[in-house]
């Protein structure tokens, strides 16, 4: 697709990457900082409607409007730096938060070869690029040198790293059905008709990808770094104006970067529903693209639905779900998947 | 046995299953919502707001200063000082209510021989300076004046429990 401006770039190969690169950036930026706007808009909106409320509708049409109002309201707020905070490290944090839950974005493929870098480790990127995203938020709970904000970022740390090792479990499963961790290779591997779906075949893993992907996010009912009935805010009881809307950033594209590797991994990402079928020829003028976004809403609308009907987890019980039910389950089906495997090409 | 129902039904989400279904379908119910300044809740003719002081129909000020409303004020919030007028009968000199310490008990209006103190149903105003929220006695009369064919409507739905 970029051949033509390789073709005729005037400048050297090296400087015309860089310029490409930047422009796919830009491409896939603009469009993720609108929907993570929007999608808190959305997540009011939904929450507000499941208790019968309706929701921001002021500014704007349908309260449209609100999330640049918010935006704007953050941008003008005072950057409260705490007087014994790490200054160096406090400031740093939210940037360490969103910097992955960005970068992540990268292998992301939108239809087919629609990705800024189309690498074979794709899969494994993706595991790295969320865990390190957990940095930021104990850098952050540990900078603010506040009770509560060291409290939520141990929280946090002890909860991605026992929903981190079922969800590489999941992934596993998944590699093991593709046998590629290129994300474009896993969805074309899926083709063929809505049976084909790797979400049949693993869908104890699929839910637990899900739920999991829940917790890593740290959102409701696993929100306890937040905790803001008990710890008050967690790890961004400090932060204010931009470093805390940094925060929330973060938070919303990781979301919906879980939603997205979902429905790549599980619901046949950009494919039709309705391959195989009758119905193919007459939804064939549907962009792939409407597709993926459709299954993608489906998994945020399920991340909202959460948070408005189920109350937090004890701490204990996140830690016991994770490493007492979510680790031996994924193990049991990897076993089932590689048995099943086995007998199918003997 | 039924521990083992528990445990199919806690692995299978059952629970969870059925609480997504209720928030679902409370999503797509009708909103109960008021649009506060453009609509707004049916209000009792017994609203206790803020304080006015009323007026004979000839437009001679009801109070007679004898000062019960102050003594039954439970916040101390009216400080009523008297003297006599020309023509010789008992008036207030002065008649203070602090919003800022009223309750909004309704005592007051209770304690009243005459119905001179009363609560309006006004309560969207607002002090900008310390001052403002410390009714004096012109101001109470003001807001009576303003308020006097509401204010004798509802005492005249109430008449029958009063």
């Amino acid at each position: 697709m970029w051949d033509i401006v390789y073709n005729n770039s005037p400048f050297p190969y090296e400087v015309t990457f860089v310029l490409v690169a930047l422009v796919q950036i830009l491409i896939l930026m603009l469009p993720l900082m609108g929907a993570v706007a929007y999608y808190t808009l959305a997540e009011r909106k939904v929450i507000g409607f499941m208790q019968l409320r309706i929701g921001p509708n002021r500014v704007g049409f349908f309260g449209l409007g609100q999330p640049l109002a918010d935006a704007f309201k953050l941008m003008f707020k005072e950057i409260v730096i705490p007087s014994n905070s790490n200054a160096f490290l406090f400031v740093i944090a939210p940037i360490l938060s969103l910097g992955p839950a960005l970068a992540a974005w990268a292998v992301i493929p939108f239809a087919d070869g629609w990705v800024v870098s189309d690498i074979n480790a794709g899969l494994l990127y993706i595991l790295a690029m969320t865990s390190i995203g957990v940095y930021g938020v104990i850098i952050a709970g540990w900078a603010s040198n506040s009770k509560y904000a060291f409290l939520g970022a141990m929280r946090s740390a002890a909860q991605i790293i026992a929903y981190e090792i079922a969800m590489g479990f999941t992934l596993v499963g998944v590699l093991m059905m593709a046998n590629s961790l290129n994300l474009g290779d896993i969805v074309n591997g899926q083709a063929g008709g809505i049976w084909n779906w790797y979400f049949l075949p693993l869908f104890p893993l699929f839910i637990i990808y899900f739920i999991s992907g829940v917790a890593e996010t740290n959102r409701a009912p696993f929100d306890v770094a937040e905790g803001e009935s008990e710890i008050v805010a967690g790890f961004h009881i400090e932060y204010s104006g931009m470093l805390f809307s940094t925060f929330f950033l973060a938070e919303y594209a990781n979301m919906i970067l879980i939603g997205m590797l979902a429905t790549l991994m599980f619901m046949g990402g950009w494919l039709s529903p309705f391959q195989g079928t009758p119905l193919e020829a007459m939804f064939a003028f549907v962009p792939a693209i409407v597709w993926l976004f459709a299954k993608l809403s489906i998994f945020l609308l399920l991340f909202l639905w959460f948070r408005a009907t189920f109350p937090r987890y004890r701490y204990d019980q996140i830690m016991r779900l994770g490493w007492k039910v979510f680790i031996p389950i994924t193990l049991v089906w990897i076993v089932i998947v590689g048995i099943a495997k086995l007998m199918l090409t003997a | 046995m039924s521990a083992a129902v528990n445990y199919v039904k806690s692995l299978f989400l059952w629970e969870l299953l059925k609480g997504m279904r209720l928030t679902g379908r409370f999503f797509f119910e009708r909103k109960i919502c008021i649009q506060y300044p453009e609509e707004k809740t049916p209000m009792s003719h017994r609203f206790r707001g803020q304080h006015a002081l009323r007026r004979y129909a000839n437009g001679e000020e009801r109070c007679i200063a004898c000062k019960l409303c102050e003594a039954t004020c439970p916040a101390l919030a009216i400080t009523i000082e008297l003297g006599e007028r020309e023509d010789g009968t008992r008036r207030t000199t002065r008649y203070d209510i602090d919003l800022t310490k009223c309750i909004f008990c309704g005592y007051c209006e209770e304690s009243c021989p005459v119905d001179s103190i009363v609560e309006t149903p006004i309560f969207e105003y607002h002090g900008e300076q310390r001052g403002d929220l410390l009714m004096t006695k012109e101001k109470l009369l003001a807001v009576g004046d303003k308020m006097e064919q509401q204010l004798a409507e509802d005492r005249a739905k109430d008449a029958a429990y009063r």
